[in-house]
């Protein structure tokens, strides 16, 4: 049985304007142990995604419909103070917004202490210990002074990194990393990545990685997802989606990753952008901008099917149902 | 031999420093017998931006450059030195004063989440340096302009109605680079300006600024730790480490022969696009901090080419043949090896 099951879920956001689904229909499972890349366009639903697995989405946004199944079990469905016992336990959050994880009038170090006491139980002095040594985990120098302070006094990057270390003291079973490197310098970054594959090597954690470098994916990632305007467009082996996507715009995003030595004018950019959510056009939410677009292209949507080492949603690969 | 015109540029920079006090309360210290601790986050740098170009600043996390961002926009005091704009000495004038010169000058900040108003529509949000700096005459001028704006960043016209946090958090990015722009600046720092976005958004970002520059002649400072990203962008480029100018220089000339054992660390770092390929090995040693920091090069506990002058003495940013600035005494001896080029891929 998988540890994580994602079965067909619909987010959606009821606004003046009427409902707006930023997820609209997603399934994907994950085994323990295993480091599921997220990728996908801004905007495209990466991190509500993230939100509808911890339990997170901000009201009066719901899961619509679908279910989300941790060792079997629905948790989609909890009442809020059992799904924060699982966050807390079972599944911890790296939040892309670093400042909704830290609380400004504390220490990093109490927040630190705090989390462990209650999560693992343990005194004063241990978590205390523990705390030190997570912060030189995450590559904080001078751990000790640094457990004083309050997270105004760090840079943004080490305040990133109490992030990642505050998600991760309590062991849980499966870690939401939503874009955890993201201001950091290759070198922490190698760190903090290495530090994620050890944790799932030996704990059997497991990480779904939500992040728009294609660098830490293909170092990082067993499998890849991309995202495309609230729906999975490809899935995949790491090695197949990275060094032959099939899906277009999966192609498009890898030709616009910026190379050092290349001396273009101008970057390769996928034209127009992502269409809005409300109103959904009938069919391939990517064919306004799809080098390849053909007729029925427009008017049918393209399902999810078998292709490369995965799935791929598009025409090019298959029938439609 | 035909005189040399000064470089014409936008803001230049003495000698600035930051210290920031972190001590514990006064009573925990006196108890506990424990000194005063200052921190130095910016330490005695100097650098200039020539107009219309971009001068990128790349170093560690923690190594300050956010800091140098935040001292030129007054949002912290210099504990010691000079900011110049246009000649005009800006170093100790309060964030926003006077008006007339702060709107040429605007930041795009590290964190989107922070600088956004959670209680104002996108159309006050982008509109409000329009009306305040008198751009717009009329509403109608306004709501044209904010439409503009949002769709030369990649959003939609129809997103003025929406309220921050309706954003992801790439747009809410996008959001903060199109107010920066509403009140046309001449100097942009940029703090991070598309970590958060996927790589199709920031390169039609990145394409935007470039056409920003070529059309009106902007000049940016733009801080990144993607180097592949600097590469695009960057004229001049400066490498930080622990508050200090390390090197800096024409941008081509640091990325084909650095100058500095740190630069070279940081070269050799890039994560290459294979999977399960080689793993990348972070910079060996402690990283050092900021409260204490070696004596000597501060960059010595870590440096493979470090020896006894390096542990005693601070080394000078000096020229080098290629036409940059380094400050390590094994350049100043000769004793550098040769760079094995990066291969451009
Ligand atoms: N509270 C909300 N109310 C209405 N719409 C929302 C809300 N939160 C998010 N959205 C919309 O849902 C969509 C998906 O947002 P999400 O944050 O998941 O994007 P993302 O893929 O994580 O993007 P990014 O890479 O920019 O972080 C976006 O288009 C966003 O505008
Ligand atoms: N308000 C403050 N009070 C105390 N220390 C501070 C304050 N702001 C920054 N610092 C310290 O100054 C140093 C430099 O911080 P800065 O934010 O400039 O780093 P940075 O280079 O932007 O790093 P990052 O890449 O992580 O954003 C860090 O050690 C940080 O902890
Ligand atoms: S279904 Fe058609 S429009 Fe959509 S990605 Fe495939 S080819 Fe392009
Ligand atoms: S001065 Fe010495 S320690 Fe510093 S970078 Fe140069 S060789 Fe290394
Ligand atoms: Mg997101
Ligand atoms: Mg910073």
């Amino acid at each position: 049985m998988s540890l994580l099951e994602l079965d067909n879920i619909v987010v959606e956001f009821p606004t003046r304007r009427g409902p707006l689904e930023a997820v609209k229909g997603l399934s994907l499972d994950l085994d323990e142990g295993e480091i599921l890349g997220l990728v996908g366009e801004s905007g495209a639903g990466k991190s509500i995604t993230g939100a509808a697995i911890t339990g997170l989405i901000e009201p009066p946004g719901l899961i619509r419909s679908g279910e989300v199944r941790l060792r079997g079990e629905r948790i989609d469905n909890l009442p809020p103070e059992k799904m924060r016992r699982i966050r807390g336990k079972e599944i911890g959050a790296i939040f892309q917004d670093p400042l909704t994880s830290l609380n400004p009038v504390y220490t990093v170090g109490d927040q630190l202490i705090d989390t462990m006491r209650v999560h693992l139980g343990l005194d004063q002095k241990a978590a205390r210990k523990r705390a030190v040594e997570w912060l030189a985990e995450v590559g904080i120098p001078a751990p000790e002074t640094r457990l004083d302070q309050h997270p105004h006094q760090f840079s943004g990057g080490m305040r990133q990194r109490v992030v990642i270390a505050l998600a991760l003291c309590a062991e849980p079973k499966l870690i939401i990393a939503d874009e955890p490197t993201t201001a950091l310098d290759v070198s922490v970054q190698a760190q903090i990545l290495a530090l994620l594959k050890r944790l799932c090597r030996e704990n059997g954690t497991a990480v779904v990685l939500v992040t728009h470098d294609m660098g830490v994916i293909a170092e990082t990632a067993d499998r890849v997802a991309v995202m495309y305007a609230g729906r999975l467009v490809e899935i995949g082996d790491v090695r197949q989606v990275i060094e032959d996507p099939l899906h277009p715009y999966t192609r498009g995003l890898m030709a616009s990753i910026p190379q050092i030595g290349n001396r273009d004018r101008r970057l390769t950019q996928i034209e127009g952008a992502m269409p809005g959510l409300r109103n959904p056009a009938p069919g391939c939410a990517f064919a306004p901008r799809c080098p390849r677009a053909m007729d029925h292209c427009h008017s049918i949507r393209p399902v999810p099917q078998s292709a490369g080492t995965g799935q791929v949603a598009c025409h090019i690969y298959g029938e439609t149902q | 031999m035909t005189p040399q015109i000064a470089p014409d540029d936008i803001l230049s920079v003495q000698n600035i420093s930051k210290r920031f006090d972190v001590s514990e309360p006064f009573l925990n210290r006196l108890i506990e017998r424990r000194p005063r601790r200052i921190l130095t986050a910016v330490n005695d740098i100097s650098f200039d931006v020539p107009r219309g170009k971009t001068f990128a600043v790349v170093g560690e996390s923690g190594c300050g450059k956010s800091t140098v961002a935040r001292l030129l926009m007054g949002l912290h005091a210099p504990s010691a030195g000079a900011i110049r704009f246009e000649g005009t000495d800006i170093t100790h004038l309060p964030p926003g004063n006077p008006p007339a010169l702060r709107r040429r000058m605007q930041m795009i900040f590290q964190d989107p989440y922070a600088s956004l108003n959670p209680r104002w529509r996108v159309r006050d949000i982008i509109g409000e340096p329009l009306k305040n700096f008198g751009i717009c005459k009329t509403r109608a001028d306004v709501t044209r302009e904010v439409e503009k704006l949002l769709s030369q960043v990649g959003l939609n016209p129809a997103d003025a109605k929406k309220f921050p946090h309706e954003f992801s958090g790439g747009q809410r990015q996008r959001l903060s680079i199109a107010r920066a722009l509403t009140t046309r600046p001449e100097l942009l720092i940029c703090d991070e300006p598309t970590s958060a976005l996927d790589v199709s958004v920031q390169s039609q970002i990145l394409n935007l600024m470039k056409d920003l520059q070529d059309e009106f002649n902007m000049s940016y400072i733009f801080i990144s730790h993607d180097l592949a990203v600097v590469w695009y962008m960057a004229d001049v480029l400066a490498v930080m480490y622990l508050g200090k100018i390390v090197e800096v220089g024409p941008k081509e000339q640091i990325f084909e022969n650095p100058q500095h054992p740190y630069t070279r660390l940081l070269m050799e770092t890039v994560p290459k696009l294979t999977v399960g390929g080689t793993e990348r090995t972070p910079v060996a040693g402690e990283v050092p901090n900021p409260i204490s920091p070696p004596p000597g090069c501060a960059f010595h506990p870590r440096c493979p080419l470090a020896n006894d002058i390096c542990r005693g003495a601070a080394p000078e940013l000096n020229l080098r043949s290629g036409g940059q600035k380094s400050a390590c005494h094994a350049a100043d001896e000769g004793r550098l090896p040769p760079w094995l080029r990066l291969a451009a891929e």
